[in-house]
């Protein structure tokens, strides 16, 4: 915590920074002495966490032990196997290396160019002066409502129509459609609250929207802009209805259509999907502890007006 | 064109996805660079190369199909027949949509607040502490569960077995009861509060969102505004309710806002738990089961625009937010 | 039963065998002509190629089938297409999905149907019929399924008088599973009539057991192995003719008779003596996943459980199954009279989606005999077909076995799953909620029945 950095809160004339530090550890110490905090806290923690330890548990169980007795009884009676992992990751026809990719390859495209796309308009919205702004904004907004299934056969029948069908191009395009009303959404949110002589300053300089847009508003806003896309990456990764209708093809199937049906051949192999689950916890996992210092400091850094 | 779109190896697909991102880095740039003229540019064209790209996405992906969703509302189950309102009509008299609409304004009134208000608490309680990070990852760790995931996770819950000798529970939380010498309960299957059940594994995979928002809002809450109301005898949760909160709201507001949507539209919770059983159904499951599962375009249609109007409160006191603040700015 | 369960589960599922046989081990293996008298190709694992050569040069040509049967049950699937592919030069690319219902309509509704899917229900196949997508089957599979199957097979797979789709697998449902060594131990006999099985329950009964272990939970389509015990009691009680009014709508859905059948289920699903095994009371029988709750016949909390043949994927690994096994299962007795049980049964059908030459011969090679004796041996048990040229010998789970001589028996009475023939927001909607709530809150058959008349689609 000692390291925090002044570009977060971007607040002009904020440059006292040694005292923030001084002040913030003050503030820290006070929190630690509270009991009560600390345990409800805790409380809170481990609520969130059991199940998903039950199921860590599970999914080393034997497939009888699973259906038989609960997972707390691995501690009365300790029976361990791997065999559940084994048998996902080895057991189907489908080499896990290939899904691995083939999620990535989804993946990174539609964090990428939703949030660009997003940025953009966000900016229109929240500082170039049009007509009609307003009322485009809440429609895009309100877009957000739009259940995807609806979407599914217009766009299928366009990229049939347009001989895109069954190629990562599509699952692209639909990922970005439907990120691009909440990432307008939430980003517009940041975009607003910087502060307006910033930007202000910018144009008596004599820069054009383009320039402030790279040059303003976008270094301010890198930490937020990382946040979200590790929402949307998550969110991605974890889709299951887009890949199935736009990518189901094997050359392009991501991890989740292959784990869902893993579950579906198997509706009562517990043991199975306890593990499968795990597989396909480890990207996003890693992705939100590597990228988490992002989110500590950045996200909706510039929610409030200095 | 065969190479474009036919990709079979590792290094074939990270190819393609370079040059889509780099082709769109490129024609984005042109549009941008384009547009970069100050002074000769008339608005409008800027307003075009920042938006248009954006709205072209949303009109193909989003707008056309909601309006002939609208339009298929008014046809019969295959879209053949123009039956005018019947749909609507048949929604409105079915003995049991009372409940399902019930369940839903339960679910849009209790997963936003409940969720909003545990992020807040927890990211207030767990704020410079020393363990923050591992305590955040922990409420965060929902989020990067895939919804097959979640649904097997609170089966190992909720899941009911006799109190019988020889018989051992498997769910956690009747294992807990039959500890405490209650008998085990069906969980899912008694209405209303089975809904309430499913309600909490809702709010166990969003909290992760709105805690993250929330902490990363009240960070950035300007420390001489913490320090002046420190000056002035604030503390605990005096701090929290009269500093903390208001300076954070915008940030709850939209919170508020995604989870409630988010909420409107989730169906599969209900779905992998109870399949809408035991008066347990919302109308995004209703929806799908209507178009997806009994193939009634019509019908499921008609259940989706009836998700659009009920979205339309969430954007009316998004909207008054919104002037609120630019009235303010 | 169910529209995505049923699908997953009605192709019957392979247990733990998820690594295939090659089809070269089977090489050795006599393959039985069927009937057809293919002796010459017994030797080899080769199919006689004559009959798809009348298509013309296929060599090169791709065919994509789309199915609901997914790993590890796809793999003999895919293995038994390589006599065909061979034979033909043709390329048959699988592709399975457990959400195939589905997409399989977002994908004929957007112009990206694959060229031959497997549907699991006939009243699917009537929409997809329906919508224009589906095209007849080639004449050459129509001979087939005219030579090898029970007429009331064929009738499945056609729509207004036109033959769309040949049956593929099969599966039957009219068994209880029962553990033999409990029974043996016992002294209790299989019970032969209707009468006798509530006898044997009542005494079971008496010692303080509960005879029965039922669970109708199965996600979204909770309720659909309860539709299977009403369909079940129709067809003994009724008789096969009401049983077909019944489910054309030509009589009313609450007619007296079919509320008589659930009230006849009810005695046990609904009898706090007879229920729930090691699972519960009553009620337990609505919350119970279908998968588990044959389970406790295992240990003993349970005796009897009725449910298809396909739950013998369900066991977990290393439970025998057989007459002498751990359990094994025995055809729900008939009511009101001794002699064979009628058979109720699913199975999937194959329905084209164009008449490309390709895609209509390996619609003929499905309907074969020969297809279906080497898919007998490539899949490992859980796999039947209605083939009567099947040999039962190549079937490997004497469950399996059982089923097949069930649906070769002449005598049999057969009907296809009922709730598969009625609409959709009847037979996969309506009637699983209904009979749902006719146990989770004890509501009665004659408002369970009347409640779906009611809902019966106008059309």
């Amino acid at each position: 915590m000692t390291t925090t950095t002044p570009v977060m809160a971007p607040v002009p004339g904020e440059a006292d920074t040694r005292g923030r530090v001084h002040s913030r550890a003050e503030r820290a110490q006070k929190r630690l002495t509270s009991r009560t905090a600390s345990v409800a806290a805790i409380v809170i923690a481990v609520l969130w966490t059991v199940p998903t330890f039950g199921l860590l548990l599970t999914s080393f169980r034997p497939e009888l032990d699973i259906r038989r007795s609960g997972w707390w009884s691995m501690f009365t009676d300790p029976q361990f196997t791997v065999d559940n992992y084994n048998q996902v990751l080895y057991g189907g026809g489908t080499d896990f290396a290939t899904l691995f990719v083939n999620s990535l390859v989804i993946t990174l495209p539609s964090v990428v160019i939703p949030i660009t796309l997003a940025l953009l308009a966000a900016y229109a919205f929240a500082w170039i002066p049009f007509k009609g702004r307003s009322v485009l904004f809440v429609a895009v907004f309100a877009l957000q409502i739009v259940p995807l299934q609806v979407t599914l056969i217009p766009l299928l029948s366009l990229y049939v129509d347009s001989g895109l069908a069954g190629s990562f191009w599509t699952v692209w395009l639909s990922h970005s459609m439907f990120a691009l009303p909440l990432a307008i959404f939430l980003l517009h949110n940041f975009m607003r609250e910087i502060p307006p002589s910033l930007v202000e300053a910018a144009r008596m300089d004599g820069a054009g929207h383009v320039k402030i847009f790279f040059q303003v508003l976008l270094p301010l806003l890198t930490p937020a802009i990382a946040a979200f896309g590790v929402f949307q990456f998550l969110w991605v990764w974890n889709d299951l209805l887009v890949s199935l209708t736009f990518a189901s093809s094997p050359d392009t199937v991501p991890l989740t259509v292959r784990l869902a049906d893993m579950v579906g051949s198997r509706g009562s192999d517990w043991y199975l999907l306890a593990a499968g689950a795990f597989v396909a916890m480890v990207v996003p996992l890693i992705v939100f502890v590597a990228l988490q210092r992002f989110f500590v400091r950045g996200l909706l850094a510039g929610s409030v007006k200095g | 064109m065969e190479w474009l779109l036919e990709a079979n190896t590792a290094g074939h697909k990270f190819a393609l996805m370079a040059i889509a991102i780099l082709l769109f880095a490129v024609v984005m740039g042109g549009i941008l660079f384009a547009v970069d003229r100050p002074k000769r540019v008339p608005t409008w064209v800027v307003v075009a190369g920042f938006l248009g790209p954006t709205l072209l996405l949303l009109v193909v992906g989003l707008v056309y199909p909601a309006l002939s969703t609208i339009r298929g509302s008014f046809y019969d189950k295959t879209g053949d027949e123009f039956i005018g309102l019947d749909n609507y009509a048949r929604i409105f008299t079915d003995d049991g949509f009372q409940r399902v609409l019930l369940n839903t304004a339960l679910w849009v009134v209790l997963v936003p607040l409940v969720t909003t208000a545990l992020g807040l608490v927890y990211a207030y309680l767990v704020d410079r502490t020393r363990f923050e990070s591992l305590a955040k990852a922990l409420v965060f760790l929902p989020m990067a569960i895939s919804m097959v995931g979640a649904g097997v996770i609170w089966r190992f819950v909720y899941e009911f077995r006799p109190d019988q000798p020889g018989v051992n529970q498997i769910g956690l939380l009747n294992q807990l009861l039959v500890l405490v010498g209650i008998e085990p309960q069906q969980f899912l299957l008694t209405a209303p509060a089975n809904t309430l059940y499913l309600i909490v594994v809702m709010i166990w995979i969003q909290a992760g969102f709105a805690m993250t928002v929330l902490s990363a809002a009240i960070k950035a809450i300007p420390d001489d505004v913490v320090e002046a109301a420190r000056l002035d005898g604030v503390g605990g949760f005096q701090m929290f309710r009269y500093v903390t909160v208001p300076s954070i709201r915008p940030a709850l507001v939209v919170v508020l806002t995604t989870i409630a949507i988010v909420t409107l539209k989730v169906f599969d919770v209900v779905r992998t738990m109870t399949g809408g059983n035991f008066g347990t159904s919302v109308v995004a499951n209703e929806f799908y089961t209507q178009a997806f599962r009994q193939f009634n375009f019509g019908l499921g249609a008609a259940l989706a625009v009836l998700l659009f109007v009920l979205v339309v409160p969430i954007i009316a006191y998004n909207v008054r937010q919104l002037r609120l603040s630019e009235e303010i700015r | 039963m169910t529209m995505r369960a049923r699908g997953r589960r009605s192709a019957v599922l392979a247990g733990g065998l998820g690594v295939a046989l090659v089809l070269a081990g089977c090489g050795a293996d006599e393959i039985d002509g069927g009937g057809g008298g293919g002796a010459e190709a017994a030797a080899d694992s080769e199919i006689d190629c004559a009959p798809y050569e009348e298509f013309g040069d296929l060599e090169g040509e791709t065919v994509t089938v789309y199915t609901s049967i997914v790993d590890p049950e796809d793999q003999p699937h895919i293995d038994s297409y390589v006599p065909f592919e061979e034979c033909t030069g043709v390329d048959v690319q699988y592709e399975g999905s457990r959400e195939f219902e589905a997409q399989l309509v977002v994908r004929t509704q957007s112009g990206n149907a694959p060229d031959i899917a497997f549907i699991p229900q006939p009243g699917l196949l009537a929409n997809l019929v329906a919508s224009g997508d589906v095209v007849p089957a080639p004449d050459q599979t129509e001979a087939n399924v005219e030579e090898y199957w029970d007429e009331s097979w064929k009738e499945y797979g056609t729509v207004d008088g036109e033959f769309y789709a040949a049956p593929l697998g099969a599966n039957a449902k009219s068994f209880v599973w029962y553990s033999p060594a409990a029974f043996e131990e016992a002294g209790y006999e299989i019970p032969q009539t209707w009468d006798e099985m509530i006898a044997l329950s009542e005494e079971i009964a008496a010692t303080g057991a509960k005879p029965w272990c039922a669970g109708i939970g199965s996600g979204d389509a909770t309720g659909w192995p309860a539709t299977d015990w009403l369909e079940d009691v129709v067809l003994r009680q009724a008789g096969p003719e009401v049983y077909d009014q019944w489910v054309n709508h030509e009589i009313p859905f609450n007619d007296p008779r079919i509320v008589e059948a659930l009230n006849t289920v009810g005695e046990i699903l609904k009898n706090p003596d007879f229920v729930n095994g090691g699972l519960g009371d009553v009620q337990s029988v609505a919350s119970t996943a279908f998968d588990d709750a044959a389970l406790p016949i295992l240990d003993g909390s349970c005796w009897m459980h009725r449910q298809a043949s396909f739950y013998q994927a369900n066991w977990p690994e290393g439970t025998e199954i057989g007459e002498d096994g751990d359990v094994f299962a025995f055809p729900l007795p008939p009511i009101g009279s001794e002699g064979t049980p009628p058979v109720l049964g699913g199975g999937e059908f194959t329905a084209a989606f164009n008449d490309d030459p390709a895609t209509q011969a390996f619609q003929t090679y499905l309907s074969s005999p020969e297809w279906a004796n080497i898919k007998a041996q490539v899949s490992g048990p859980g796999w039947v077909s209605a083939n009567t040229g099947l040999d039962v010998d190549n079937l490997e789970s004497p469950i399996d076995q059982l089923s097949a001589e069930l649906f070769q028996d002449p005598e049999a009475v057969f009907r296809f799953d009922g709730s598969d023939l009625m609409p959709g927001e009847i037979g996969a909607g309506r009637l699983w909620t209904e009979l749902t709530s006719w146990i989770a809150n004890d509501k009665a058959s004659e408002a369970v029945l009347t409640d779906v008349e009611n809902a019966w689609p106008a059309s």
